[in-house]
């Protein structure tokens, strides 16, 4: 994995691939995509980080640990479930503020897990078996 | 078609099954994906194999227009991957400790938990 | 109000699981956060009772996609009571493991992973969709993997490969059968699948109703495919295993009744006899196992098994007084069961040991908790006025009912021996002298002793509770029961009372009946 150029070119590719990732959230309410592909996607940008450099580049460069992306994920997707009982609509349901909605919340809310959690596999898994 | 694929489960699930009874944790590890994925494509092959449009419902109806494909497998599929992903990486890590724990991958040497302390 | 109550039962403990994540560095912070999540979650399981009892069933449906195409959380009877125990039992192991576990280093994380454990449970008892059922067996399994290897010595890696593997074909089945069966009835609701099963054809049937069978024997642990309990539990920190004994087979047997009342009928799929003979061999084994072993947990372990037999006897003989039997066996099995362990793992922290041979003299350094111990071991064995004695009168009565004779014996047998188990337990570990070869015991401070004793002695109160108290818990499981075997009230409540126009509506390429070429 010393290539020069897969080096040169994984920095590049995983900015791509992050901005990417956000796009497929952002959409995936109405057409192909959603939080938990966009999470898949957003996983395998730094997993190609990690191959050209080192799992603890990657963390360094996450600033909190991927644990902590998994669990904001949770609360922030279960918060988006508890926000309609509040307005006395079951668990889950959809509340609008024209093109937002807690859909979004939701879809974000899996995005960081995916992340959080994959990543913190894929990083554990390196080091250990490295 | 459908004839077919069921072929295709049939024969997975079987090279599953053949590997999972062997002793070695590593190959009962391969018959156990083979086995899921088999089991994944039998979802699949249930829910009909048709060609259809998206499942996407206009924003003035109620019901999606006519010829439109099942859905539903397919978020069963892939609620059924995920989680099958899930366990196998947490049973891939666990064979990989136990074999460096016991320096055997034979099922049947690993006897600690029965022995008397 | 009631989509509050149905869903909180799931999210407070997700939400306590996410907080003991964050904090599991601070011990004490997080023994707090988990104490405060399991009491809440026990409120919530009364306030949900209650609700139950006085307003009959309560349904909410995911995101208002109404059943049978949305995702819907029932509470009837049955499953409000199965929550409200598991809270109870919830407190009672978060309180003792705050003393038990609280030098261990995985501290933190353990109480996070019991908490989604707990979740996963609720979620099975409370959903009315059964691949939703999959979803919550399989966050109920893969924390209970997580908490197997918390500790990561050698005999719990080995035990869990073990635990794993099987469990894992269990899932597997699972998950096929589900598929074949929404393959040929198009839905996976289990009140819309109480109208379309019927008309199924036979071998269809008996296919599908096989595999779940296969998949949630293993998970109950009944006869042929329970070695992997054994195999695995008694390795386990004394807290873990006692809330796996309680609540993890249980959700097995639970989730048999349910299917094979509401989404099968046991009769019409032709597994009675085959269940029957599996009850009585489960019972069989599970004693005489126990009765060879010399380990406090391992002759406990196997004594789950025994006492899943009753459980399935009850399911097997399929009468309202059986089921009523089964459900009132369940209820009293996972609280003696919890407290027998607490017991247990009480005096293995005491004498560093649950080898029978180097324990001893119990009842001179601490006759309270002899007689603690009684309680629940005797209410195992059956001895009246206790919770056991009403559990196995039911499940026998309506086997000598039906004419089952041999099986009315096999349980009354299972019963002496597992008089024989627990006297060996009272003589060995508390009537004999300490022997000389023993480690002295080990001093607990007064506060662990408090912490120790609070969770056990609440459990007995229970199981006596529960014996003199028969009645309305009685009435509480014959309701269960006749809902059970009558669901049209369920029905009703889920798919609306005009059910007809739903089983009519089917999606397209999805045709109901199984008429696929």
């Amino acid at each position: 994995m010393s290539s020069i150029i897969f080096r040169t070119s994984a920095h590049i590719v995983t900015v791509l691939m992050l901005v990417f990732s956000v796009y497929l959230l952002l959409r995936g309410h109405n057409n192909p995509g959603g939080g938990f592909i966009a999470g898949l996607i957003a996983v395998i940008a730094f997993a190609l980080l990690m191959l050209a450099e080192t799992p603890d580049y990657v963390r360094e460069r996450l600033i909190y640990p991927p644990p902590a992306f998994a669990g904001s994920g949770v609360l922030i997707a279960l918060f988006a479930g508890l926000l309609p009982l509040f307005f006395g609509q079951p668990f889950l349901s959809g509340l609008w503020l024209g093109k937002i909605g807690s859909p979004l919340l939701f879809d974000v809310g899996v995005y960081l897990a995916v992340i959080g959690s994959v990543l913190m596999i894929l990083l554990n898994v390196e080091e250990e078996l490295s | 078609m459908e004839f077919l694929w069921c072929l295709v489960v049939g024969l997975m699930t079987a090279c599953g099954v053949f590997l999972m009874l062997e002793r070695h944790i590593v190959r009962f590890l391969f018959g156990m994906i083979l086995v899921s994925n088999a089991i994944n494509l039998a979802i699949f092959v249930a829910g009909r194999l048709t060609r259809g449009n998206p499942p996407l419902i206009a924003s003035d109806a109620l019901l999606p227009a006519a010829g439109y494909a099942n859905p539903l497998p397919q978020a069963l599929i892939l609620t059924a991957i995920v989680i099958g992903f899930g366990l196998l990486l947490f049973t891939l890590l666990l064979a990989y400790r136990a074999i460096k724990e016991f320096g055997t991958a034979d099922m049947d040497k690993m006897q600690h938990a029965e022995t008397e302390q | 109000m009631t989509h509050w109550l149905l869903v909180m039962p799931v999210f407070i403990p997700l939400l306590t699981a996410t907080a003991c994540a964050f904090s599991f560095r601070a011990r004490a912070l997080s023994s707090v956060i988990s104490w405060s999540g399991a009491l809440a979650n026990l409120c919530i399981a009364l306030l949900l009772i209650q609700q139950v009892i006085s307003q009959g069933l309560q349904v909410t449906a995911f995101g208002d996609w109404q059943a049978p195409f949305g995702i819907v959380f029932v509470a009837d009877l049955l499953s409000a009571s199965m929550v409200l125990i598991t809270a109870i039992i919830g407190v009672a192991i978060v309180l003792y493991s705050t003393t038990d576990l609280r030098s261990k280093p995985f501290y933190g994380i353990y109480h996070s992973l019991i908490h989604a454990l707990l979740a996963g449970v609720m979620g099975s008892f409370l959903t009315g969709d059964i691949f939703n059922l999959y979803v919550f067996f399989e966050v109920m399994l893969i924390t209970s993997f997580g908490l197997m290897v918390l500790n990561a010595n050698k005999q719990q890696v080995d035990a869990a490969v073990k635990y794993v593997v099987l469990n894992l074909i269990s899932t597997m089945v699972f998950l096929l059968a589900i598929g074949l069966l929404y393959g040929a009835t198009g839905t996976l609701n289990m009140a819309d699948l109480h109208a379309k099963v019927p008309l199924l054809p036979d071998t269809t049937m008996m296919l599908i109703s096989g595999l779940f069978l296969f998949g949630f024997a293993i998970k109950a642990s009944a006869f042929p495919v329970f070695s992997w309990l054994p195999a695995s539990y008694h390795h386990l920190p004394s807290a873990i295993v006692a809330l796996y004994a309680a609540l993890l087979t249980k959700v097995g047997v639970y989730a048999l009744i349910r299917v094979f009342t509401i989404v099968f009928d046991l009769v019409d799929s032709g597994y009675q006899p085959l269940l029957i003979v599996i009850a009585g061999l489960t019972m069989l084994t599970g004693v005489l196992g126990a009765a060879s072993q010399f380990h406090i947990k391992r002759i406990l372990s196997f004594h789950i098994i025994s006492q899943i037999g009753y459980m399935l006897m009850g399911l097997a003989i399929y009468t309202p007084l059986a089921i009523t039997g089964a459900i009132f066996y369940i209820i009293h099995h996972i609280i003696v069961k919890a407290n027998l362990f607490l017991i247990g793992g009480f005096l293995q922290r005491r004498q560093g040991s649950d080898n029978l041979r180097e324990l001893g003299g119990a009842y001179r350094s601490m006759p309270w908790l002899a007689l603690l111990f009684l309680i629940p071991a005797f209410s195992l064995a059956g001895f009246p006025p206790l919770s056991g004695f009403w559990g196995k009168f039911l499940v026998i009565k309506a086997s000598l009912q039906t004419d089952a004779y041999l099986l009315a014996a096999t349980a009354l047998f299972v019963g002496l021996m597992t008089i024989y188990s627990m006297t060996k337990i009272w003589a060995e570990a508390f009537w004999k002298p300490l022997p000389d070869n023993a480690a002295a015991p080990i001093p607990l401070t007064r506060m662990e002793n408090c912490l120790y004793i609070v969770p056990i002695a609440a459990l007995a109160v229970l199981t006596i509770l529960i014996g003199l108290l028969v009645e309305p818990i009685y009435q509480l499981a014959e309701v269960s029961a006749t809902n059970l075997l009558n669901p049209q009230p369920y029905i009703n409540a889920v798919l609306g009372s005009d059910s007809t126009a739903y089983s009519t509506l089917t999606i397209p390429s999805a045709p109901a009946g199984g008429t696929q070429p």
